[in-house]
């Protein structure tokens, strides 16, 4: 084989086309949805993915019980119904879940907290797959283990199911509060951050040196409102993750296309203003006083 | 000479092409309104969702001013989605899909398949050889003879241009080499009529 010929065989799921993927989603939104008719309100509303599963977070909450991944046969319908890219959740350190998924030719899987843990020590090796990962985050050192892991992109945990954007703020402000931090300090406070972090020392200089994650930085968890994904926008969050928020108020096909115009006019208070009008009732939503310790989806995984 | 670039913002991989202009010493601008073009020598139309991003131009008023612009003569380099959006015609687009017919190409949307399908290779270019990224990536079916195919992979075209329009179905974004951005505003963008 001349060198030429060598030099031109294509690369398949290298680091540079996962994270490159996770760059494409940017300021847009990725709608959780249930049924293929979900699927196509929110490819109609503009999203960027649709998350298929089986039940949305807050009906994972009521249910209780062990939650797993979806059943194949109700993602291959989701696959069918629309364009746009569809991700699917595994358990965290469930690999066999995540390979599953990987054979169904699902573009994006989420290790996901909201779904029951199925190992207590280790989260999934991502570098062994060929399709991106993302995974949920509360902090830095959390975020830099999950990427020194392979994920490709990271996004706030927030507390998924309560429609309450406060846990997600106190996630995104942590990690990039402390990213700014962290580009402040000198060499050898580095060493400090990396054992503080309990984040691989490597990624830690990175960070310090560019300012930056590695990977883009979603949000997700709580949001129920055109606000709610504007503020998270503001805050640094690159785009936007939206659960049971849109399928669980009053008006989804409405208030799916104002949160998509508000991820992208989210500096525009004058658009913010006027995609928030009469889009009827948001989901409810919980107080975080309302939820026991036990309850709390972000406190899975480590 | 400093062009000012504008950037689609809409949706999409805009600040990596962002981080490419400002790297060549031009100004890089963030366009979601109509105000924002004004004043512009080029627009960079990135890749992301091409559904979402023609939803997004009709809501945010910008279809028109843009399309009238490219008619005008402004320089203009699409990607992926953005290449899409260019496109005279879309195959396995949503039929709602708008595009400003302003290549004369036909592209298949997500020809290549789906994520795990997704690659990397070098390709051939009239600026040498160029590693390209192809995400989920649009296939050109077809080009008219105003079209010059400026690069190809397999014998495919994967970057063509005709007059004042360039358009690729990989990533020049995401490699860290800014010469087709180079090309771009040296080659188009200065041809433009001022």
């Amino acid at each position: 084989m001349s060198q030429k010929d060598e030099k031109s065989q294509p690369e398949q799921g290298t680091m540079r086309v996962k994270r490159g993927f996770a760059e494409m989603m940017k300021g847009g939104v990725i709608m959780d949805v249930v049924t293929d008719v979900q699927a196509r309100i929110a490819e109609d509303a503009g999203a960027v993915a649709v998350m298929a599963l089986e039940r949305v977070p807050a009906d994972i909450r009521r249910d209780g019980g062990v939650a797993r991944m979806s059943d194949p046969e109700m993602i291959e319908s989701i696959k069918a119904a629309v364009r746009i890219p569809v991700m699917a959740k595994a358990r965290i350190g469930h690999f066999v879940e995540a390979q599953i998924l990987e054979a169904l030719g699902v573009d994006f899987v989420d290790e996901s907290e909201v779904l029951t843990p199925a190992d207590e020590a280790h989260h999934i090796d991502k570098f062994a797959f060929t399709v991106p990962f993302v995974c949920g985050a509360t902090n830095l050192g959390e975020a830099l283990r999950r990427i020194s892991e392979g994920a490709c992109m990271i996004r706030s945990k927030g507390e998924a199911g309560t429609g309450n954007i406060v846990e997600a703020v106190r996630h995104l402000r942590s990690i990039l509060g402390d990213i700014r931090r962290l580009s402040q300090a000198d060499s050898a406070e580095q060493f400090d951050w990396a054992k503080k972090l309990q984040a691989p020392l490597p990624l830690v200089q990175e960070v310090a040196r560019t300012g930056r994650l590695q990977v883009p930085l979603f949000c997700a968890g709580g949001i129920a409102t055109p606000a709610d994904a504007a503020l998270a926008m503001q805050l640094g969050a690159e785009a936007v993750f939206v659960g049971s928020g849109i399928f669980k108020s009053d008006n989804p096909a409405s208030r799916a296309k104002a949160i998509v115009e508000a991820t992208t006019h989210f500096r525009d208070a004058h658009i913010l203003a006027k995609v928030s009008r009469g889009l009827g009732a948001p989901m409810t939503g919980i107080g975080m006083d309302e939820i026991n310790e036990s309850q709390r989806y972000a406190s899975r995984g480590w | 000479m400093n062009s000012r670039i504008g950037i689609l913002a809409l949706q999409g991989a805009f600040a990596s092409h962002a981080n490419c202009v400002t790297e060549l010493g031009h100004s890089a601008r963030e366009v979601r309104t109509p105000a924002d073009l004004s004043g512009l020598d080029g627009l960079i139309m990135p890749g992301g969702e091409s559904s979402t991003m023609s939803q997004l131009l009709e809501s945010s008023g910008l279809f028109e001013p843009i399309r009238e612009a490219i008619v005008d003569g402004l320089a203009t380099f699409g990607t992926c989605a953005g290449m899409i959006l260019l496109a005279h015609e879309i195959v396995d687009g949503r039929s709602d899909q708008c595009c400003f017919d302003a290549i004369e190409i036909t592209v298949r949307r997500n020809a290549f398949g789906r994520q795990i399908d997704s690659f990397e290779a070098d390709i051939d270019t009239v600026i040498g050889d160029f590693h390209g990224v192809f995400i989920r990536a649009p296939r050109i079916e077809s080009v008219s003879e105003k079209v010059e195919v400026l690069g190809t992979y397999g014998g495919e075209p994967v970057l063509v241009r005709q007059a004042n329009v360039l358009a690729s179905s990989f990533h020049p974004e995401l490699t860290g080499d800014a010469r087709l951005h180079e090309y771009f505003i040296n080659s188009v963008v200065t041809t433009k009529e001022t």
